[in-house]
């Protein structure tokens, strides 16, 4: 999807470039910070930072597709961050997904019409203790069962 | 800012070494918080101010290990045996404030054993635990957030040892001594690393510590990093004073926002201490830290690789060598250990290389960390001596398979291991032990699978895992992931013939030769793991085109025993696509053309009326 909305550098990532200009190796952290502060990497800000850091939009591109973290697409407002790890796939992290697809109607890796969810398979976040987990807006939900889910999406749709 | 001095540290930590107060302690990692330990903490916050109480501190630490209990608490009152509750909500935690700490009595059905002793109160391993905390000797005891309780419990005395009593060549000498292995995976010897990188004349040298745990399954580091961040910054500092480099690195996951803020907590305060910084405990020694966050490439735990991605590179490995100990970051030599080796540094200083030695087996020393998941009652982390076999870890401290199901194996080593059946469960973990039995140490995951568990489809798993993070630079890997991932899905779709398992082996042992870094090397392992461990299983999906443990769902077919079903509708209401028929009290059925086989209809049924073949 195009967005249309138009993006400016944030005074945050202004000053976020400034302390990393000279540091040798600053792109990921610089990427990481524009995420943070869009939720994605919009066009307009990759072309933006190749200007300023004098780097091409090619590399930058390079950059920001190789790495699994960096978004180029604008995530739901609620974003679903299903685990795939190997103790999540064990205990039914993919039957987790399914389901969510059902619920929301909208596949993985895209975001429902009214831009409230999307949802997102990640590798182990690392709560293997308690298998199968999600993530939605940082917090995590833990030995989920399919049943859980419609009251887990109703609470988020209602914040 | 005043730095302190040598006495400075030491009086810091006698005057932090007692506390008369009772304490709480909440375990408050990632899954901790998780399962809810925010809402504990604050309970027992409240309920302290209703009941008027005084000199109870409540303090958050990282994580104790016992992740299937969450949230868990030690109590500690001063004279008496800390007692560890877990499954404590908002209700228990009020409870526990007005039996244990008011009354004086224990609460029941929340109470769990001790499951480790830690170096730091044992000055041997003792044999009465299974587990012995070397690594995660601060997790679950102190707050991450406070140095001083890391400076109580014996914190930087590796690094005053370090500045103050020895050489550069002792240091190096203790750490060859101690026969510390590198965590990571491969097992390399600690010693000659720091060795390649102090020997080498350089303007500029790097310590970087690799915290960008991939492994899906593992959660070591990042609990170290929750729990204990400044084991790792001191280790850091005592490698830069052994190889003459001033300058670390943390390359971490930035899937670990947690562990970033604790570490980030850690540094600020070693700096305001001057434990980091400019001429440290005024000495000529100086050292400083950067956090650098990885951005989700599992083959960026390749040293080269990591490299790449700490220049603000994509992240792709280089041949070797040159190795990094040589040249490195920016080209200078650089050390690169992982969480887990250095967490172990200071205590092998403290204590001596010859102690350290002295646990584990002849050519594995110390102890390991494994993240236990998977099929198995007690998940947790769990920290062993080398030489501890899987029985012990799986049943003994893991308490068996829940739900009285059948062992079926145990993976180690994740996308770069193999898998072990029952038959290796006696085998005395190490390096070495673990290759010879077509396995490996890997970093530290270690995950059960029971007889629901398909192995067709476990490889697949990770060889689709490999698809993914294959970083396509040689051929052998991008190629090779990929044709092996498809013959096994050809396999699991009951299309397979006894042609494609020599084609998986060929390509296995071609990648194994031919790919550039570890990742491509590895990556056939869990495959030809299973093809050796569960022959007879890969061959009935080939001929017989079945999968025994019904995950393959192309070779199931879910019908209604006539007899067993009494017609509750339970399953027609459950199925999404509605294609079981049926009234209430007569037996149904499902028509197979509409069938998406999700097996819904046999997770509901409680009259075992649905059958799987």
């Amino acid at each position: 999807m195009q967005t249309t909305e138009e993006y400016k550098i944030t005074d945050a990532l202004a000053s976020f470039v400034e302390k990393w200009r000279e540091k040798p190796g600053n792109l990921i952290m610089i990427l990481h910070k524009a995420q943070d502060e869009y939720g994605f990497i919009p066009r307009k800000i990759a072309i933006e930072l190749g200007r300023i850091l004098d780097v091409p939009l090619a590399k930058i591109y390079g950059v920001i597709t190789f790495y699994n973290f960096f978004k180029l697409e604008k995530p739901g407002k609620h974003n679903i961050q299903v685990c795939t790890g190997t103790a999540c796939y064990l205990k039914g992290g993919i039957d987790i997904i399914e389901e969510l697809e059902i619920l929301l109607g909208t596949g993985i890796n895209t975001v429902t019409d009214d831009g409230l969810f999307s949802i997102e398979s990640v590798r182990c976040i690392g709560c293997c203790g308690l298998a199968p987990v999600l993530l939605i807006d940082g917090e995590v939900f833990g030995k989920l069962s399919k049943d859980d889910l419609p009251k887990i999406i109703a609470d988020i749709r209602d914040r | 800012m005043a730095t302190i001095t040598l006495t400075d540290l030491k009086k810091l930590r006698e005057d932090n070494k007692e506390n008369e107060n009772i304490q709480i302690i909440v375990g408050m990692g990632t899954c901790g918080i998780a399962a809810g330990a925010n809402k504990t903490f604050d309970a027992f916050l409240d309920e302290i101010k209703v009941n008027n109480l005084k000199n109870i501190t409540v303090k958050p630490t990282g994580c104790m290990g016992l992740c299937y209990v969450e949230p868990t608490i030690t109590v500690k009152t001063s004279g008496q045996p800390d007692i560890i509750y877990g499954n404590v909500n908002n209700e228990t935690a009020r409870k526990i404030i007005n039996e244990h700490i008011v009354e004086g009595k224990l609460v029941d059905g929340h109470i769990f054993e001790n499951p480790a002793a830690d170096i730091v109160n044992t000055e041997n391993y003792d044999s009465d635990y299974k587990q012995f905390r070397i690594v995660l000797r601060n997790c679950g005891v102190i707050d991450p957030e406070s140095i001083e309780e890391y400076i109580a419990r014996d914190g930087y005395i590796g690094l005053e040892k370090a500045l103050f009593e020895m050489s550069s060549d002792d240091i190096l000498n203790e750490v060859k001594k101690s026969g510390l292995r590198g965590r990571g995976g491969a097992g390399f010897p600690t010693g000659f690393k720091w060795e390649f990188t102090k020997q080498i004349e350089s303007d500029q040298k790097y310590i970087i510590c690799n915290a960008d745990e991939g492994d899906p399954g593992a959660y070591m580091d990042r609990a170290t990093l929750e729990g204990d961040p400044h084991s790792v910054i001191e280790a850091m500092m005592i490698a830069g004073k052994c190889v003459c480099a001033d300058k670390g690195v943390i390359y971490i996951r930035a899937e670990y926002p947690l562990a970033i803020e604790r570490l980030e907590i850690a540094m600020a305060q070693s700096r305001e201490l001057g434990l980091l910084g400019e001429n440290i405990l005024g000495t000529d020694f100086s050292f400083d830290l950067e956090i650098r966050l990885g951005a989700g490439a599992f083959v960026c735990g390749e040293e080269t690789a990591l490299l790449a991605s700490v220049e603000g590179n994509r992240g792709m490995p280089i041949p070797k060598p040159p190795f990094p100990a040589v040249k490195g970051l920016f080209g200078k030599p650089t050390v690169i250990n992982n969480v887990e080796t250095f967490a172990n540094i200071p205590v092998i200083i403290t204590k001596g290389g010859a102690w350290f030695a002295k646990i584990g087996t002849e050519k594995s020393k110390g102890t390991k960390v494994f993240a236990l998941t998977g099929k198995i009652k007690n998940s947790g982390l769990v920290e062993v001596p080398m030489g501890t076999t899987l029985r012990d870890i799986v049943f003994d401290i893991g308490g068996g398979i829940p739900n009285d199901k059948k062992f079926k194996a145990v993976q180690t080593g994740g996308p770069s291991g193999g898998v072990l059946t029952e038959a290796f469960l006696d085998t005395p973990i190490d390096f070495d032990s673990l290759v010879a039995v077509g396995s490996m140490m890997g970093s530290g995951g270690m995950i059960v699978m029971d007889e629901d568990d398909c192995m067709v489809d476990i490889a697949k798993f990770y060889l689709e895992f490999c698809v993914e993070e294959s970083c396509g630079k040689c051929a052998p890997c991008r190629i090779g992931t990929k044709k092996i991932y498809e013959l096994l899905d050809k396999i699991s779709q009951g299309k397979g013939e006894l042609s494609d398992l020599q084609k998986i082996k060929d390509m296995g042992a071609a990648m194994q030769k031919a790919s550039l870094c570890g990742l491509g090397q590895t990556a056939p392992n869990p495959v030809l793991s299973v093809i050796k461990a569960f022959e007879e299983e890969v061959l009935e999906h080939i001929n017989d085109k079945k999968c025994r443990a019904g995950k393959c769902k192309d070779l199931v077919t879910y019908t209604i025993d006539q007899e067993n079903c009494i017609g509750c509708t339970v399953c027609a209401r459950k199925c999404p696509v509605n294609c079981i028929e049926g009234a209430i009290k007569v037996a149904h059925k499902i028509d197979q053309s509409l069938c998406i086989k999700c097996g819904a209809c046999f997770e509901v049924c409680k009259f075992d009326a649905v059958i799987v073949s």
